[in-house]
């Protein structure tokens, strides 16, 4: 389950609970984001929890869907929700609140 | 992942059995344990022990019934659980290696939410943990925390929901404690509190209260599936081991076996009086107002059953143990050999505050350790101090009842102020009424004195005596004298003793007075003896008299006659006398 877009600068990992409702909209409104607001593109994985549990024991995922972003640095950051309200997250990673094509 | 539902014949199975929490009293209480494979809540204001007790059911699960656990920490980092646990020797750090796993679920604090998320990924976790270590059971500790963080009451519901499908499907053990909103029960009209109380099969609440300064620990089940259980509060202490929960016997429970053993209670005709001694395995209760030697006849005791070579254990809140020891000493009670050879323990008890449920507890777990079948305890009206009036009678009972249980012959001492001495009324706890023998002390004040006089109040299942004694302390040891009484005056002390001597002296008067007469009988006697034999060699003489006076006189007689007939010879007469005498008429 990955999805490489070419890009070195941001790199997220989306732990999402198998086909669950929210996790898909998780990934929809992610890649929305990524599509609006990162046109360099950005390195995605999505791990499911149910496939791979000890992944998000390591991780400390336990809620559903969780982002966590790995880089760029400083210290990764968790999201979680279905990423459906946009402020909040463009807030956390550090970008513009208006996309760059607005 | 997701296994088949079990079946209904599946399910009414396990529903019987139950996993044991090995924390004592609380099995009793639910008759067995929390109920296996399914939820359970446990819910109380913070500091209210809950982390403990569910700490103590993974323990359990783990060490004795080789069910593995796991614990998801969502208020405490796992770390801090350890550390804290450690003084209960529950050995976690050896634990934590294959059958216990503790899963850090805090909620981080940068954690940014957009949108809204559910607990999947928890439970994912927690089903690939529970079957790689086989867990049979699990805590969510502190769900209120993980709740919180859901954005509203359909979301918790729903969360709590799944995490109840979850648990249904996993069949583990599980319980879940939270904190109530409003100490003892969970706040009403909560949403997701309500469904958390339908979701689970069995419900306990803990509280905590605080009377007169005295900590009051209480826990109840609120309700239980499928089973029947002990509705009442139950108070309960975090002791040394950890949770401790106070249990009266239930309806129900097998008697303890009965055994007529008696065992002395360390002064001879004090025995004697209870026809043989105390019964094994009862409870005697001494009761006096201060001084009446009430410690030292529970010493007498603890001494007696020392020689016999049995492990006592020697409660007192009065004084040190050392003093204890020391001041029988002075009345011929030798106690420190048998504490140097670790027969008797003493524990000095003055000093330890707290509820009397703590009191009971700690003073169980000493005798657990030192294996006591005697013991005594000075006083036990401590138990009623301030802040524990209410619970101390339930105490007592408890505390007769365990000793009963585990064949301990107890012996208590209890204080009685002059008031209710005097009527000899119902102690302050009411042991009276449980004990099995009830020895009663009291003074005397008499010409000038104080003496102390004991009498049995009660003693079941044997024949007593019902006459006051005095009890005499020396240098010797504890004695038993009996009183006197004069002109429906009982007499004690130095009137006993002068009663005594009086009656000494006039014994020996008597006596004396007795000899003497025989004496003079036997003089008498003698006097009568000599007359009588003096008459009758008297007698002896006059007959002899008598017997010679005859002689003489048929003699004189024959000489008249023959000297008439000489004359007439002499003088020549006829032979024709006679007729001279037919003539004289």
């Amino acid at each position: 389950m990955r999805r490489r877009v070419k890009s070195k600068s941001f790199r997220f990992r989306l732990y999402v609970a198998g086909d669950a409702q929210n996790s898909a909209q998780a990934v929809a409104n992610l890649s929305a984001i990524c599509k609006e607001h990162l046109p360099e593109g950005c390195d995605l994985e999505i791990v499911d929890v149910f496939r791979e549990p000890k992944r998000a024991l390591a991780d400390g995922v336990l809620m559903t869907p969780t982002l966590v972003k790995l880089a760029p640095a400083p210290a990764p950051k968790r999201i979680i929700g279905t990423l459906s309200q946009t402020r909040p997250i463009l807030d956390a990673l550090g970008l513009p609140t208006h996309s760059p094509a607005a | 992942m997701h296994a088949a539902r079990p079946t209904v014949a599946q399910a009414a199975n396990r529903a019987r059995a139950k996993a044991p929490t090995g924390i004592a009293g609380f099995d009793e209480i639910t008759r067995g344990g929390l109920p296996r494979g399914r939820a359970a809540l446990l819910i109380g204001g913070p500091g209210s022990g809950k982390t403990i007790f569910a700490t103590q059911f993974l323990v359990h699960g783990a060490r004795n019934c080789n069910e593995p656990g796991i614990f998801v920490a969502f208020e405490e980092s796992p770390k801090r659980i350890v550390a804290n646990f450690e003084g209960f020797g529950w050995n976690l750090a050896e634990l934590l290696r294959k059958k216990l796993f503790f899963l850090d679920a805090q909620p981080s604090t940068d954690l940014i939410q957009s949108g809204t998320f559910d607990l999947s990924g928890l439970l994912a976790v927690l089903g690939a943990k529970a079957k790689e270590m086989k867990a049979r059971r699990i805590v969510f500790d502190a769900m209120d925390i993980v709740l919180a963080l859901l954005p509203d009451d359909t979301a918790r519901t729903r969360e709590l929901y799944r995490l109840h499908e979850w648990l249904l499907n996993a069949e583990l053990t599980a319980l879940i404690t939270a904190k109530a909103a409003g100490g003892d029960s969970m706040a009403p009209g909560q949403q997701p509190f309500n469904f958390m109380q339908f979701m689970v099969d069995c419900s306990v609440s803990l509280n905590h209260r605080v009377i007169l300064g005295v900590s009051q620990r209480n826990l109840r089940v609120q309700k239980y599936r499928g089973s029947g259980f002990d509705e009442s509060e139950a108070p309960f202490v975090i002791g040394t081991t950890g949770f401790d929960v106070a249990v009266s016997r239930i309806l129900g429970s097998t008697d303890t076996k009965l055994v007529n053993e008696r065992v002395s209670s360390g002064v001879k005709r004090l025995d004697t009086m209870l026809g043989g001694g105390y019964y094994r395995g009862a409870s005697v209760l001494i009761t006096g107002v201060p001084g009446t030697a009430k410690t030292t006849l529970s010493g007498t005791f603890a001494e007696a059953a020392c020689r016999r070579g049995e492990r006592t254990m020697f409660v007192g809140f009065d004084s040190d143990g050392a003093e204890v020891v020391r001041n029988l000493a002075s009345v011929g009670i030798k106690l420190d050999r048998h504490v140097k050879s670790g027969l008797l323990r003493m524990i000095s008890a003055r000093t330890i505050t707290g509820s009397a449920e703590t009191l009971l507890v700690r003073i169980k777990a000493l005798s657990k350790i030192h294996k006591a079948r005697c013991l005594v305890i000075d006083p036990v009206s401590t138990l009623s101090k301030a802040g524990n009036e209410l619970t101390a009678h339930g105490v007592a009972e408890r505390l007769i009842d365990w000793c009963k249980s585990d064949g301990i012959t107890l012996v208590c001492t209890s204080l009685l102020d002059e008031m209710s001495s005097r009527t000899e009324g119902g102690t302050p706890l009411q042991v009276s009424t449980l004990a099995d023998t009830w020895i009663h002390l009291n003074y005397l004040v008499q010409a000038g004195e104080r003496n102390r006089g004991i009498s049995i109040i009660k003693s079941r299942g044997m024949a007593h005596s019902n006459q006051v004694r005095e009890l005499i302390l020396s240098n010797n040891g504890v004695t038993l004298s009996d009183i006197y009484t004069a002109g429906g005056e009982v007499l004690m002390g130095t009137m006993r003793w002068e009663k005594e001597s009086a009656e000494r002296v006039a014994t020996e008067v008597t006596e004396v007075a007795g000899k003497l007469k025989g004496v003079m009988l036997d003089a008498e006697e003698a006097v009568l003896e000599v007359r009588a034999k003096s008459l009758q060699t008297e007698l002896v003489a006059k007959q002899v008299e008598k017997a010679l006076l005859t002689r003489t006189t048929g003699s004189r007689e024959r000489e008249v006659a023959r000297g008439r007939s000489r004359m007439r010879e002499l003088r020549g007469a006829d032979v024709a006398v006679p007729k001279r005498k037919e003539s004289r008429p």
